[in-house]
């Protein structure tokens, strides 16, 4: 009955993991290129976006969840909803005592 | 697929199910950092002045350094999977060998660094930071407790890839059964995404 399945069987070759890592050690470098200007209030912002940048390449490349059933997504981007859920609230809650 | 597979061996193995318990402990990381990193957004918020002086201290190189090194490591970690999909069992096994390796640089990086600190007196109840404004302290309080978090979480993983790579070199890890392999490359590269967020929030603020 049960067959093993091997989602990431249609993998790809190495050389895309190369171009991700790359992609990810330049976004790195961007990172700290950017903390060196003064762009006041966006610094932290720009940080952020890009350290998400760089998660959504490691979830979707290195972690394979690109090649995941659609289950694995929906249980991630409920997990990071939530965490979301409870930086929002927080903030909402904290940013105007 | 299912015609080849039928001539196999009837085996018990689920390996989707397999990967998907290894997310769903990965969520119980993500609450576990996720909430370390709430109490660093809210001290950050109330003392940003504080945590600004304090970042100062910390050395930018050697955080983008150790930043590159764990992404290197993320690389081959996945490329050991692949190759292992592939039946190359001794690339597999140098990539394994290469990640921990990694692993290791970082986790050396990390002691010089701290051992840097401690000799400029900032630990955890010293003196010296407790002279500081209470915003130092808080910093350099969470930057103990979440990079030294991370770190034990480093560790585990060079343990745990020294297993899987034992189990490569004995063909209980092989070409058509990779899953644990695949899991802890998933843990992996979870600790890789922490440290993505931990770099610029601990050493990037200007």
């Amino acid at each position: 009955m049960e067959k093993h399945e091997h989602t990431s069987e249609h993998s790809h070759g190495y050389s895309i993991y190369i171009l991700v890592w790359l992609a990810l050690l330049s976004l790195t470098a961007i990172t700290v290129a950017v903390a060196g200007i003064d762009i006041g209030r966006f610094t932290v912002a720009t940080a952020l976006l890009i350290a998400s940048l760089k998660t959504f390449l490691v979830l979707n490349i290195f972690m394979h969840l690109k090649s995941e059933s659609k289950t694995f997504r929906v249980f991630v981007g409920v997990a990071i909803f939530f965490l979301a859920i409870s930086f929002i609230l927080l903030f909402a809650d904290y940013s105007f005592q | 697929m299912s015609s080849t597979q039928a001539a196999e061996v009837h085996v018990h193995r689920d390996d989707v199910g397999s990967r998907m318990g290894m997310w769903l402990f990965l969520f119980t990381e993500l609450v576990l950092f996720g909430g370390m990193f709430i109490l660093y957004s809210v001290y950050r918020f109330t003392y940003a002045d504080d945590f600004h002086i304090a970042a100062k201290e910390l050395n930018t190189v050697v955080g983008a350094f150790n930043t590159a090194i764990l992404l290197t490591s993320s690389l081959t970690m996945v490329l050991s999977i692949i190759a292992i999909q592939r039946n190359q069992k001794s690339l597999s096994l140098l990539m394994q060998g290469l990640t921990i390796l990694l692993g290791l640089f970082f986790m050396v990086n990390k002691y010089f660094e701290w051992t840097e600190k401690f000799h400029h007196g900032i630990y955890p109840g010293s003196e010296e930071l407790l002279a500081k404004n209470s915003g130092e302290i808080l910093f350099f309080g969470l930057y103990y407790m979440m990079t030294g978090l991370h770190g034990i979480h480093v560790l585990v993983g060079m343990i745990l890839i020294a297993i899987m790579a034992v189990a490569t070199k004995r063909d209980l890890i092989n070409h058509s059964n990779y899953v644990r392999l695949e899991n802890i490359g998933l843990y992996w590269h979870l600790v890789d995404i922490i440290w993505i967020f931990l770099f610029p929030l601990f050493y990037l603020i200007t």
